[in-house]
């Protein structure tokens, strides 16, 4: 009925219709189109690299500190500058990066096994299953996530590893709930309806139809959770309840620098650019993924 | 309309005694053995005595079993008592009212100018006509977003404290000093809502009733004030109910980055000390104000909406 | 057509040619139309989705959405270029000179805004009238427009009023200020037949009254023949034939004119299909019922029913239709025969047994043995099959041979519904409707059924399509002796599939009877009233400027 759409008008007779060309060139033309999404996937690699590799990004050492060095401005020799000890704060950066890579990892792993879990037996068994963890859901969704976090850190004690369960935890009802509604709007799909008029049995139309269409906004809503489980990751170890101090995470390093914030604004500011960074990056790819690749033609 | 709002408060108090729940479980009785981590986080007092123990044990009711303990904690809390802290040994409910003035200046001055920011923001991208600007101001919410509130406040210290000299970096008195804090915290919560009703007028403005606006002979802002705002703010308005708990949340880090004697600095110094009750009693509070203000969100909407038939919303919002 | 020549045209659309920015480039969607509308006539703009009508009524409207742009050719309305004009100059003359009655009156009104409201704006905008004067006239409007208690209505909000009372809404709309030329986007194609009657008639007659023209997009011929003077019809975005409705009725010069006049199911003649002798009974359903419990009911429960006492037999080989409106109840009864939703009381059998409470391993054989087609293509094939997990996926449901018998079938299977093998790799997305439903259709037929239901099967594509797929349908019936339980709004379709005709209303069946009785001697008067909203009955076209 609206004008772009120019398919209906097809004759009888098979008219073939044109091949999609191989996907490696529409995923080239995808990207040329957009240079942001290009240095977004930059810098989630390099961040990854940092986290593997460290020893390829630099030669220094994060915890070696050497006292002639103090509070140096960012330079050619040191390109976020030196720290209270001497110590170089790109290479505690690049060290930071396992952390808090390692935590966010963590933290994404909980949610979205814990919720996608919750999220699709809710959804598929339906009746007082579905009422009982909806109910838990509410209720997790009551309590502002970090004060569920710090709760748990509370319980759990500090350290890198308990944060990033802190962290998760408190995003899975977040999982749980676009997982229900998204299986709940699958099996309700009438191609769902016609598997089982069909004769399908229930098992293979959730295996084969439900779970496989279910699972797009989820993966999306997982990169998106990404950018905040860093977020979230640095908030908490900023506050001080992540691995003791001469470890290099980032929100410890960022809180740290603010001591000196009136004669080394490097300090805290260039480590807080890449938390930034890395989390606008990760958002960026989260929206990619989230509709603008499956929409593209 | 009465049944409605008798539902919806027993689902509110339902919710709250959950909250509870979840919160005396993960405090009370996940790690083992809450007493010696308060022995040895809240007194310092170097070692504990087996005697000095189980005279807290004894204390605090941990000698009993859980469920007693559970049923008789409930029954204090429902009265507002939540127990007194480990260190300092104020009641919480105290501790708690003392610093509750300082966190709703706060959040308060936050919300309205987030509200300000974001509705602006998104209103002014959707209505202009220029393309450039228009890209501009939309990819300012995913930046804002993506930006640690602790930084934010780091880097405005800076420049507008340090170097500048404008506001003062710390403290909590007075309306200059309230100035860089709001804005840390406003600027997250402007970017969802900016997001929120820039994606909602976005699709408003396809919809078929603007076209019929438009046939009409309706001018650009006609268009988007009398016929696309109405209907796109009402997404938005939900976003403000969820954003609350997000700016109390925030307000832990802001508060600590300004050194303001608020309700985040009452939990983040509990949690470093593992002071049990204070933490569970500013969790339960958080509980309680996003309960509420999701509660009047619902009962506005169906003023605001008239298609929402009383009680066809289900669980919070 | 002398005098024709005399009457200055109030529309003159020269070499029009509007394209869509999409992307991976333009989209030429509509190229070199040229359109006359006289003062007062009714000029009807026929062609199926995709022919570019909609794009023509909104390029004439200055309405075109963001990505659209008019590369050449001028719209010439009462002195001006409209093309030509600049956004505020044309805002003057919408809803003042122009008037829009848009597509879908669901979701053309402002939701959160007074219905009295809505009308008096347009007043409100160009001026004519003070606020107090302007919701004295929505008022009156409304009741012009047809609308009982105008009143009442003013002060209500959209959802509170049935699509046809919208619609009679978006009328006083756009007659409002009295303009010169209505623009009616198939201002009736969301609406019940016979609901679709009364607002035709409606906007006939006021713009009658106005001295209004109005041109009266459609994709259905036998709309155009009932109400214009003048036909154009479209396809591909040109403007293939166009002249005075007898003209193009009669004596179409184009082969697509002819083809379209020959598919459109109101305006041929068409041969209906003669009773079958009864066979063996595969489908018996004895005094099914329906009730649906409505939420949040106050006090004891309450429910609605869906069906009431529905009763009829399927036998070997027939098509039985249930023909019905919205809310008639016949896609609840159409699932409750294959156990997809369960009956509140009655009794179904098929071939002989009694499957009401059928579970497991009788459920699964009538499961094999009874099929359904959805009406909607787009939506019943998973995005992620191919067409051959498509088609294959009842027989590996019921373990039916192996790999290699099973893909042997489905090429089989895609031969019988006339597409060829190279479709198997291809994915839903890449096929049109009508090829989708093709798809459907085999996916049906893998197992050899003794039954199809047919949900609206072919009420979601075009004319041509349609008609395509309806004959498919029956030479598969006389080559493998399906049976088909038919349903339909369309009694125009079932005239030409069915044996044997129920019709429904309001949950229960009203009339039943053998196809050419039933369109002949129409026994209950809600038949009667289907049969008259039929498009394409008029004998008399009235207001022929040409007579």
């Amino acid at each position: 009925m609206n004008g772009p759409m120019v398919a209906e008008t097809r004759p009888a007779a098979w008219e073939p219709v044109r091949r999609r060309p191989a996907d490696w060139g529409r995923l080239c033309r995808f990207l040329g189109r957009r240079p942001g999404l290009v240095l977004s996937i930059a810098m989630v690699g390099l961040v990854a690299l940092a986290a593997f590799r460290p020893g390829l990004l630099t030669a220094r050492d994060p915890l070696l500190g050497v006292p002639s060095e103090m509070f140096r401005p960012p330079s050619g020799q040191h390109w976020f500058g030196t720290d209270e000890l001497g110590r170089d704060l790109y290479t505690r950066v690049v060290y930071g990066a396992a952390l808090s890579l390692k935590a966010t990892l963590i933290a994404l792993a909980v949610a979205f096994v814990v919720g996608g879990g919750l999220g699709s037996v809710a959804g598929f068994i339906g009746r007082w299953v579905e009422d009982l963890v909806m109910r838990v859901v509410d209720v997790l969704l009551a309590i502002p996530a970090l004060f569920l976090s710090l709760a748990l850190v509370t319980a759990l004690g500090h350290g890198t590893a308990e944060i990033a369960v802190a962290v998760g935890v408190a995003s899975v009802a977040g999982f749980a709930r676009v997982m229900r509604a998204e299986v709940l709007r699958v099996r309700q799909a009438v191609y769902v309806e016609a598997a089982h008029s069909s004769g399908v049995r229930w098992y293979t139309v959730l295996g084969r139809h439900v779970l496989p269409n279910a699972a797009g906004p989820v993966i999306a809503l997982a990169a998106l959770d990404f950018g905040a489980a860093i977020l979230a990751v640095s908030s908490l170890s900023f506050l001080g309840y992540g691995a003791p101090p001469p470890a290099p995470e980032w929100g410890a390093i960022i809180s740290s620098g603010r001591n000196y914030l009136a004669n080394a604004w490097w300090l805290s500011t260039l480590p807080g650019l890449t938390v930034t960074a890395l989390t606008l990056a990760a958002n960026r790819i989260a929206r990619a993924l989230d509709g603008e690749w499956g929409t593209q033609r | 309309m009465r049944r409605y709002m008798v539902r919806r408060l027993a689902q509110a108090a339902g919710v709250l005694w959950a909250a509870y729940t979840v919160s005396f479980l993960v405090l009370d009785f996940l790690p083992g053995d809450p007493v010696s981590a308060m022995a040895a986080g809240g007194l310092q007092t170097g070692q504990v005595d087996q005697a000095q123990l189980a005279a807290l044990q004894h204390q605090y009711g941990f000698d009993q079993p859980v469920l007693l303990q559970y049923g008789e904690y409930l029954g204090r809390a429902v009265r507002g008592d939540f127990g007194d802290s480990v260190t300092t040994g104020r009641p919480v409910a105290a501790t708690i009212a003392a610093a509750l003035p300082q966190t709703f200046q706060l959040t308060g001055a936050a919300i309205l100018l987030a509200v300000l920011i974001g509705g602006g923001l998104a209103v002014v991208a959707t209505i202009t006509r220029l393309r450039w600007l228009r890209q501009v101001l939309l990819s300012l919410s995913p930046l804002a977003i993506s930006v640690p509130a602790f930084w934010v406040g780091l880097v405005l210290v800076q420049l507008l404290s340090f170097r500048a000299r404008i506001f003062p970096a710390f403290g909590d008195n007075g309306v200059r000093g309230l100035v860089l804090p709001a804005v840390t915290l406003a600027l997250p919560a402007g970017a969802l809502i900016a997001q929120v009703l820039g994606k909602s007028l976005l699709s408003t403005l396809n919809e078929a009733y603007v076209e019929t606006a438009r046939a009409k002979g309706a001018g650009r802002v006609r268009v988007h004030l009398r016929h696309a705002l109405p209907n796109a703010a009402l997404p938005a308005l939900t976003v403000v109910g969820l954003l609350v708990g997000q700016l109390l949340a925030n307000a832990v880090v802001v508060e600590t980055v300004f050194a303001r004697n608020g309700l985040g600095r009452v939990i983040a110094t509990a949690v470093t000390v593992q002071d049990l009750p204070v933490v569970q009693g500013v969790v339960v509070f958080g509980a309680l104000v996003f309960v509420l203000v999701n509660l009047f969100v619902d009962l506005v909407y169906p003023l605001l909406d008239r298609r929402i038939v009383v009680g066809g919303r289900r669980g919070l919002a | 057509m002398g005098h024709a020549a005399v009457t200055a045209s109030l529309l003159e659309v020269r070499g029009l040619t509007v394209s869509y920015q999409a992307r991976g480039g333009l989209v030429h969607a509509v190229k070199d139309v040229d359109l006359d509308v006289r003062p007062g006539e009714i000029v009807a703009l026929v062609g199926e989705s995709g022919s570019g009508k909609t794009t023509v009524a909104h390029a004439i409207a200055g309405l075109l959405p963001g990505s659209g742009r008019i590369d050449a050719g001028r719209v010439r309305f009462g002195g001006y270029d409209l093309t030509a004009l600049s956004e505020r100059e044309l805002r003057a003359i919408r809803g003042a000179q122009i008037g829009l009655v848009p597509q879908d009156p669901a979701v053309a009104l402002n939701p959160v805004q007074r219905i009295g409201v809505q009308v008096a704006e347009v007043l409100r905008i160009h001026g004519l009238a003070t606020r107090r004067a302007a919701a004295r006239e929505a008022i009156e409007l409304l009741g012009r427009a047809g609308l009982p208690d105008p009143a009442t209505r003013a002060r209500q909000y959209p959802h509170e009023l049935s699509g046809g009372m919208r619609q009679r809404a978006l009328i006083a709309i756009a007659i409002a200020a009295q303009p010169k030329l209505i623009i009616a986007d198939e201002p009736t194609s969301a609406l019940d037949v016979t609901v679709q009657r009364l607002i035709l008639d409606q906007i006939q007659q006021l713009t009658e009254q106005l001295g209004s023209a109005v041109v009266l997009v459609t994709h259905d011929l036998g709309v155009a023949a009932d109400r214009a003077q003048r036909i154009a019809v479209m396809s591909q975005g040109r403007i293939v034939e166009a002249g005075a409705t007898r003209e193009i009725l009669n004596n179409p010069r184009e082969p697509y004119t002819r083809k379209l006049l020959g598919s459109a199911p109101g305006l041929t003649v068409v041969r209906t299909r003669a009773p079958i002798s009864p066979a063996r009974a595969v489908l018996v359903a004895e005094n099914l019922v329906k009730e649906f419990p409505l939420p949040h009911a106050d006090g004891a429960a309450r429910t609605v029913r869906a069906v009431s006492d529905v009763s009829f037999t399927v036998h070997a080989g027939e098509t039985l239709a249930l023909v019905g409106e919205s809310g008639s109840g016949k896609s609840t009864t159409a699932r409750m025969v294959l156990r997809l939703t369960e009956p509140t009381a009655g009794r179904i059998s098929f071939d002989g047994a009694d499957v009401t409470a059928a579970t497991r391993a009788r459920l699964r054989e009538l499961r094999r043995r009874a099929q359904m087609i959805y009406q909607n293509p787009y939506a019943s094939l998973d995005p992620r099959f191919s067409v051959h997990d498509v088609i294959t996926e009842p027989l590996r449901a019921f373990k039916v041979g192996g790999r290699a018998a099973r893909t042997a079938r489905a090429r089989e299977l895609l031969d019988r519904v006339a597409l060829p093998p190279a479709v198997l790799e291809r994915k839903p997305a890449e096929l049109s409707g009508g090829q989708r439903q093709r798809v459907a259709i085999a996916r049906a037929l893998a197992l050899g059924p003794d039954l199809v239901v047919c949900d609206e099967p072919v009420s979601a594509l075009d004319v041509s399509v349609q008609a395509q797929v309806l004959d498919l349908l029956t030479e598969l019936q006389s080559t493998t002796g399906v049976a088909y339980l038919f349903i339909s709004h369309d009694l125009a379709v079932v005239r030409q599939i069915a044996h044997r005709v129920a019709v429904m209303q309001s949950g229960r069946i009203v009339e039943t009877g053998v196809t050419r009785d039933l369109f002949d001697h129409p026994a209950h008067d809600y038949t009667r009233s289907l049969l008259a909203a039929i498009p394409g009955h008029q004998e008399a076209l009235p207001h022929d400027h040409r007579r």
